[in-house]
């Protein structure tokens, strides 16, 4: 899909809450060997939100710098989309809360997204589309999440939270995107009932006939329509529910490591969901060269992925100066926590009534 | 806190936005009707200000006895920061150890989840304060 207008990317940054705790911690509880799940995953330690701090937070954090860093008022965004998993309300938008907190109130269209962890890209091509069309000057696209893995289960030991915002224009661009393909399917592979606090998982079925089939079909439609072939991207960013699946299918591709480690963060932060790609997105952004050409393939399951075409201007360069954390710097700031505290901070304790 | 008490401070619980004097320009946060020092000459020429969310602590302490929605962070450490406008706002420090405060840390605003109605009730989202890193 190629929008008739071009359109990039303004400004950007993201946000992974300070706390974290290891496989081995996890593993300890349950009676299970963490380090080696931990090695098995490809993931040291997971970030854990405060009990102050949900998606809510999260995404205001990202956007409120987004914004700064993109030196635009907040009346200048016409759209607002949060994509997410774990909305802190069922019913009432993350995405009115964002607005407010950014001073976009109240001319602006503003909704949720859900699509597991692929929503944040959903809500990309959703402001393109609005962008393109002349609808609106500006649009934000957060993806944002904290994720949650029924006690001992294996997703435990990945389910992260962390998430970032993305100011998509036409004019002012630190990168434009050239071209986007999406690939949707009804693969029941990950899933979460209506009232039920943790998700269900078809267990191997989420590797190949779900994350794999779907990454590797999306990219591959993008490389026949764009006429590009992984030599041509500096860069590659790919969906990371744990370290060893997007390195698998760059190297299956034909990425290399170099490619892929600027926005590989699951093995420091674990799996942040909708937030993923995004924050992998963010933390290329934040090394890239005026020029570097960058893949992007999301997977949400589900099941669906959204591959993207992004080039680095020369604006890149101009924006880092202004007084915004890059990813590295939040992602450095860390604590390692207690799996009793851990099970405190994730309302994991039955408290009765307080 | 009611919904309606809560929806009115929006503005100044999730942007900052205080007044500035237009007689002699000093910021107040939370907004005043009149200024202190001006009053009369004031009146009219209050105008809205957005702090830029950057001060430093003047000074802190650490909470052991809570109220119910600060339980789930007990001990948490409360401080008064002044801000770059020379304004003073007291709110929660959060992300750092009570240890390493220090009078004269530099910190910036941050906005987290004050506390909830119920657990089927609204959530109140505010201002806290983070160190600068």
């Amino acid at each position: 899909m190629k929008s008739s207008k071009e359109v990039g990317i303004k400004g950007y940054a993201g946000y992974v809450p300070r706390y974290r705790i290891s496989p081995t911690e996890i593993g300890e509880v349950w009676g299970k060997d963490g380090a080696r799940m931990g090695k098995g995953l490809n993931i040291q330690s997971k970030s854990v939100p405060s009990p102050d701090e949900d998606v809510i937070s999260i995404s205001i954090q990202a956007a409120k710098w987004a914004v700064k860093r993109a030196k635009l008022r907040g009346e200048d965004i016409g759209a607002i989309y949060v994509g997410s998993e774990s909305h802190p309300y069922a019913v009432k938008p993350t995405a009115t809360i964002v607005a407010a907190a950014v001073g976009a109130t109240p001319y602006l269209t503003a909704a949720d997204y859900e699509f597991a962890c692929k929503a944040g890209t959903a809500a990309f091509q959703t402001c393109m589309g609005l962008v393109a069309s002349g609808m609106i000057k500006n649009g934000m696209a957060i993806g944002s999440d904290t994720s949650q893995g029924a006690p001992g289960d294996a997703l435990e030991y990945s389910a992260a939270a962390g998430g970032a915002a993305f100011i998509i224009g036409a004019d002012d661009l630190i990168a434009k995107i050239n071209y986007t393909t999406s690939f949707t399917t009804d693969t029941p592979d990950f899933w979460r009932r209506e009232g039920q606090k943790y998700p269900s998982h078809g267990g191997r079925f989420t590797g190949q006939p779900a994350y794999f089939k779907h990454i590797a079909g999306c990219t591959n439609v993008l490389f026949e329509e764009t006429g590009t072939e992984p030599d041509d991207f500096d860069y590659a960013v790919f969906h990371q529910p744990n370290g060893k699946f997007p390195v698998k299918i760059a190297k299956k591709m034909g990425f290399t490591m170099e490619q892929i480690g600027p926005g590989l963060l699951v093995p420091r932060i674990g799996n942040t969901y909708s937030g993923a790609v995004p924050l992998g997105l963010a933390a290329t952004l934040d090394v890239a060269e005026p020029g570097s050409r960058i893949l992007v393939t999301s997977y949400g399951s589900g099941a669906g992925s959204d591959s993207f075409d992004i080039e680095v201007t020369d604006r890149i360069e101009e924006i880092r100066e202004r007084d915004v954390p890059s990813v590295e710097d939040v992602i450095s700031n860390s604590v390692y926590i207690s799996y009793a505290m851990y099970a405190k901070f994730r309302e994991k304790i039955d408290r009765g009534e307080w | 806190m009611t919904i309606p008490r809560f929806w009115r401070e929006i503005k100044q619980r999730y942007k900052g936005i205080g007044v500035e004097c237009g007689n002699c320009q000093r910021v107040y946060f939370p907004p005043r009707e009149v200024c202190p020092h001006c009053r009369r000459e004031s009146i009219g020429k209050m105008k809205e200000r957005e702090l830029t969310g950057k001060g430093k602590v003047i000074t802190y302490t650490e909470i052991h006895e809570p109220m119910s929605d600060f339980k789930m962070m007990t001990p948490y450490i409360m401080a008064i920061v002044e801000m770059d406008e020379d304004v003073r706002m007291t709110g929660q420090l959060v992300d750092i150890e009570y240890e390493d405060v220090e009078p004269g840390l530099e910190v910036d605003v941050t906005i987290r989840r004050l506390g909830e109605e119920s657990p089927s009730g609204i959530i109140y989202y505010g201002y806290k304060f983070v160190p600068i890193r």
